[in-house]
């Protein structure tokens, strides 16, 4: 699997964001986004799941699955966490499981060292807690490419590792991720792009 | 599929655990019905012409109440945006929502809706076609405020605006939902039919013009 980026420019009320952007990434390849904050990193992350479009330019994805979109063949962990504080941690997840489609819920909280809080509901839960919650949809899961943005935000040392962890793996098997971080997660990204803003 | 039934699952356990749901709207029903009569006057001719209108109108305004909740914090926490990248299309989870909202609040409501008309001294022999046509124009109710919901989905304080928004548009389910009640036969059928013919149109319609509204506030 291979996404290609084509002179890609995005337009936020009618501020380009950014503009002539090109990237190539394949299967097994780490993207690491990184600039200076209001360059566009989050604008194009979001623009790749297709909640926005871009104003020119076109992404490719080849040897992707031909009738789902990029959006669909991927996994987005935004600054929200998605999850809600009124269920338990496995109902959050079992519910993600049905709506996206995927795997066992235990293993996806084992993934992320969740397993010993799996029936508290999530409001119980402290910051990084809920990120790991929420990370475990990565796990959960099985999807092609990953869309980070600031994965690591208020996790700490351990779990930093996991994330790490999880995703070499996923690399491993060949897919693809493309992260937003201002901070090294401590994986060598294989290619990384620099936005500097439309300046 | 299974992801839809998972969605309505969700939302019904959230408006049972979150309050604010068919509890909230309940007692504002029957606030407003405790207050009415003292504001009009003890008469009970009165109470008993008005009773069927004043239903009506409650139901309607206690629909309102809880609609801004149908797509707001799936919004704001963030869910709105991973359901986008599932495989369902964003019509039918904003279908699927709305008809959380009427097994959560306005299907109960409209239920003891002309029940709690008894408070107004309503004609016992309106209690029957009044229960049918509130049970029918709940559909609508919920589907068209789900219009409203999207619409103010980004507004901390949407309420307002999402009834100045749905109130208008709930007018063909008042008027055809009161001429149902008025007890002369020729007009009660083919009321009740236009009223179902509403309910029918806005399950289509509605998720529609939903799910455009929150597209846009997506992006």
């Amino acid at each position: 699997m291979r996404i290609t980026a084509e002179n890609l420019s995005c337009e936020r009320s009618g501020r380009l964001v950014f503009s002539g952007v090109n990237f190539t990434v394949a299967g097994g390849e780490f993207l690491q986004l990184t600039g200076p904050n209001g360059a566009g990193k989050s604008s194009l992350l979001r623009l790749l799941n297709g909640l926005s479009e871009a104003s020119h330019g076109t992404v490719k994805v080849e040897d992707g699955a031909t009738d789902l979109t990029l959006g669909q063949q991927a996994h987005y962990i935004g600054h929200s966490d998605a999850s809600k504080s009124a269920l338990t941690v496995r109902e959050n997840l079992g519910f993600w499981r049905d709506f996206l489609g995927g795997g066992d819920v235990e293993t996806a909280l084992a993934a992320v060292n969740l397993s010993a809080l799996t029936s508290y509901p999530l409001a119980l839960l402290s910051a990084g807690q809920k990120r790991r919650a929420a990370l475990a949809r990565l796990a959960l899961v099985p999807r092609d490419i990953w869309l980070l943005d600031e994965p690591s935000v208020g996790l700490d040392e351990a779990s930093q590792h996991l994330l790490v962890s999880m995703m070499q793996r996923h690399l491993d098997h060949s897919g693809i991720v493309i992260a937003a971080t201002h901070v090294p997660l401590g994986l060598t990204p294989h290619r990384k792009l620099a936005l500097s803003g439309a300046a | 599929m299974t992801a839809l039934l998972s969605l309505l699952r969700r939302d019904l356990i959230l408006a049972t655990r979150q309050g604010g749901g068919v509890g909230t709207a309940l007692g504002f029903f029957l606030t407003v019905l405790v207050l009415l009569p003292i504001g009009i006057g003890p008469d009970q001719v009165t109470l008993q012409r008005l009773a069927p209108g004043i239903v009506w109108i409650t139901l309607l305004l206690s629909v309102l109440l809880s609609s801004d909740r149908i797509f707001q914090q799936d919004f704001e926490d963030g869910s709105l945006e991973i359901m986008t990248m599932g495989s369902a299309p964003l019509e039918l989870v904003a279908l699927t929502k709305a008809i959380a909202h009427w097994l959560s609040t306005s299907l109960p409501l409209s239920i003891v809706a002309p029940f709690l008309g008894l408070l107004l001294n309503v004609r016992t022999d309106v209690i029957w076609p009044l229960l049918v046509s509130t049970m029918l124009g709940s559909i609508a109710l919920s589907m068209i405020a789900s219009i409203g919901a999207s619409l103010t989905v980004n507004l901390r304080r949407g309420g307002l605006l999402i009834s100045i928004l749905v109130l208008p548009l709930y007018v063909p389910v008042l008027v055809f939902g009161m001429s149902a009640t008025s007890g002369m036969a020729d007009i009660v059928a083919p009321s009740l039919l236009i009223l179902s013919a509403i309910a029918l149109a806005s399950l289509v319609l509605a998720p529609i013009a939903s799910a455009a509204a929150l597209r846009a506030y997506l992006k």
